[in-house]
């Protein structure tokens, strides 16, 4: 771990209780979904935290508890550090309050949470789907959603298959 | 998709302004097929007049999945699908993944491949930089400008299709190394390109940098402050105009960018204007690093020796037989990356282009994300063009210079 990097990790640990791994010198910090506001803006204004450079989740379907984390990567500009906090989430209702008013970037990147994975963003301003369209069933980037793929049409059985195509069903 | 939606303005009422639901204001949609969004963009506009008073950007018209994608791949294999990410910086992409992939597996690359890495991505952020350069042009009426600038571009294109097989999905970076070494006459290519294009730059300043009309449309519009920037996670030129000195290849420097000597343009002014300025300075940049990587080109091998990770050359296959198996093994099955996570971010013409890779012990990423510059730098549009007429948003929008192919994934 980087030398600059520790009183970071002490302030986190001491103050909100988050347990940390290491990876090829990556930092992740684990820390509680009622506690993740509180542990950026800590960041942010203590420890020049300036960016948020990556919000998004990993599933980890068929485990439950925790079947998400949510995952914020943050970069400091000002001691050219990085750091990622990460935060557990239960798959019966997936839930995590919104980081908007400390980072406005997380606003678009929380609509993809909510669109691609059916996480809850409590107190989102404007919690709409962002990429898929407007009624579409499902979050795709679920591990339980199929990937999907289109049926090969042949001569023999092109009509067939054309039948139960979407657009056939005028 | 047989049905029609309809979409009612209580849907946006807490994104318009209260005079919008009065009907004092009206709403206007730009796009998703008007020629200035550069791609498949839909704006909801709130006008007063011709002011902008609120600017709703729709994305996903281009999701392709690609994310969703790469879960279903080996890691060798999904690399084809970051081509298709942002189709303007194609090398960039792959260098992007294949540094996740080879910090994942821990694979050293070596020096000739770390210079031909450096050497493409740069020829390809200059090519990035010029479409920019030519469609912003473009949008302003500067119509010979995207002539000019499509035929220096179409100079690296050739240089890609020389050392890869392809114009634009190459795919020529892989974990490792690069897919096999340069031809004989990539250098005089690169060389023939390095010779004529300060003069090009020039040509491109003397047309638009001190033209009264360009400049008329261009100060003074599009303000973003440094503050503003940082919170929407802002990143690339667009930073670097606000007054932000914030390059990854300096901050923390990879293939070996600390080896070669170049500036980081920055302004302070943070308009549209200065947007402009710090993308031409680092045409000339970007060049200069060019022309010192091939200075230095090692000479060696192109591709890491470890067989476990790395397909072996061809030649060996015929003769060996432990080479053959790797062979097979990896392009069937795949290699299997440790169950952790890695985080890896490189500067691509747009911004820090980062990409997260997870893996569960098998030849299959658990997931993969990229951090598309674009996708964030669209983010702030709505913030600095209120109070701007449409035709300057249009500038503005190109300013930023989005790519949908970026947003979307």
């Amino acid at each position: 771990m980087d030398k600059k990097l520790e009183p970071i990790v002490k302030a986190l640990q001491s103050k909100f209780g988050a347990t940390f791994e290491e990876f090829r010198d990556e930092v992740h910090l684990f820390v509680k979904p009622e506690q993740i506001v509180d542990a950026l803006t800590l960041l942010r204004d203590e420890h020049n935290f300036e960016l948020l450079s990556a919000l998004t989740t990993v599933d980890y379907h068929p485990q439950s508890t925790p079947r998400f984390h949510v995952i914020y990567q943050l970069t400091s500009l000002a001691k050219n550090l990085s750091v990622q906090l990460r935060v557990p989430v239960n798959g019966d209702s997936p839930k995590v309050p919104t980081v908007t008013r400390v980072y406005a970037m997380a606003n678009w990147r929380e609509r993809e949470l909510i669109d691609m994975f059916g996480i809850e963003v409590e107190g989102h301003p404007d919690p709409r789907r962002i990429l898929m369209p407007e009624g579409t069933e499902g979050h795709p980037l679920r591990k339980d959603f199929p990937l999907g793929y289109e049926e090969p049409q042949f001569t023999f059985n092109f009509d067939e298959i054309d039948l139960r195509k979407p657009y056939a069903k005028e | 998709m047989s049905q029609i939606e309809e979409v009612s303005l209580e849907q946006f009422k807490h994104l318009v302004s209260e005079r919008a639901l009065t009907g004092e204001t009206m709403l206007l949609n730009m796009g998703p097929q008007h020629p200035s969004t550069h791609g498949v963009l839909r704006l909801l506009l709130e006008l007063d007049g011709e002011i902008v008073v609120n600017c709703i950007p729709d994305i996903g018209f281009l999701h392709t999945g690609i994310e969703k994608n790469m879960e279903a791949k080996t890691y060798q294999k999904a690399e084809v699908m970051t081509d298709r990410l942002d189709y303007m910086n194609t090398m960039g992409n792959n260098l992007a993944y294949v540094m996740a992939v080879e910090k994942l597996i821990d694979v050293d690359v070596p020096p000739r491949a770390q210079a031909l890495r450096v050497i493409l991505v740069e020829l390809q952020r200059i090519a990035s930089h010029l479409v920019w350069l030519g469609t912003s042009g473009l949008d302003l009426a500067a119509m010979s400008m995207f002539l000019y600038c499509f035929r220096e571009r179409e100079q690296i294109l050739d240089i890609f299709e020389l050392v890869s097989g392809q114009r634009m999905m190459t795919t020529y970076i892989r974990p490792g190394g690069v897919w096999r070494d340069v031809p004989v006459e990539f250098e005089k290519a690169v060389r023939d390109f390095i010779k004529i294009f300060p003069k090009r730059i020039d040509e491109y300043e003397t047309l638009l940098t001190k033209n009264p009309l360009f400049i008329d449309r261009m100060v003074d519009i599009g303000y973003l402050t440094k503050e503003t920037a940082l919170s929407y996670g802002v990143t690339g030129p667009s930073l670097r105009a606000s007054g932000v000195d914030w390059d990854l290849r300096k901050a923390r420097p990879y293939m070996g960018y600390e080896q070669y000597d170049f500036n980081v343009p920055t302004r302070t002014e943070g308009d549209t204007y200065a947007r402009y300025l710090v993308r031409v300075q680092e045409l000339r940049e970007s060049l200069k690093i060019v022309e010192q990587a091939l200075n230095k080109l090692p000479m060696g091998p192109v591709r890491s020796d470890n067989r476990k990770f790395v397909p072996p050359p061809r030649s060996e296959i015929g003769v060996s037989m432990e080479s053959l198996i790797h062979h097979f093994k990896l392009w069937t099955e795949g290699f299997p990356a440790p169950k952790a996570s890695v985080y890896s971010a490189v500067e691509s013409p747009r911004g820090e282009l980062g990409v997260f890779l997870e893996g569960d012990g098998g030849p299959k990423p658990l997931r993969v994300h990229m951090r598309t510059p674009s996708f964030d730098n669209l983010g702030v549009l709505s913030q600095i063009v209120k109070g701007y007429l449409v035709a300057d948003l249009v500038a503005i929008l190109a300013s930023i210079d989005i790519v949908l192919g970026d947003i979307d994934r």
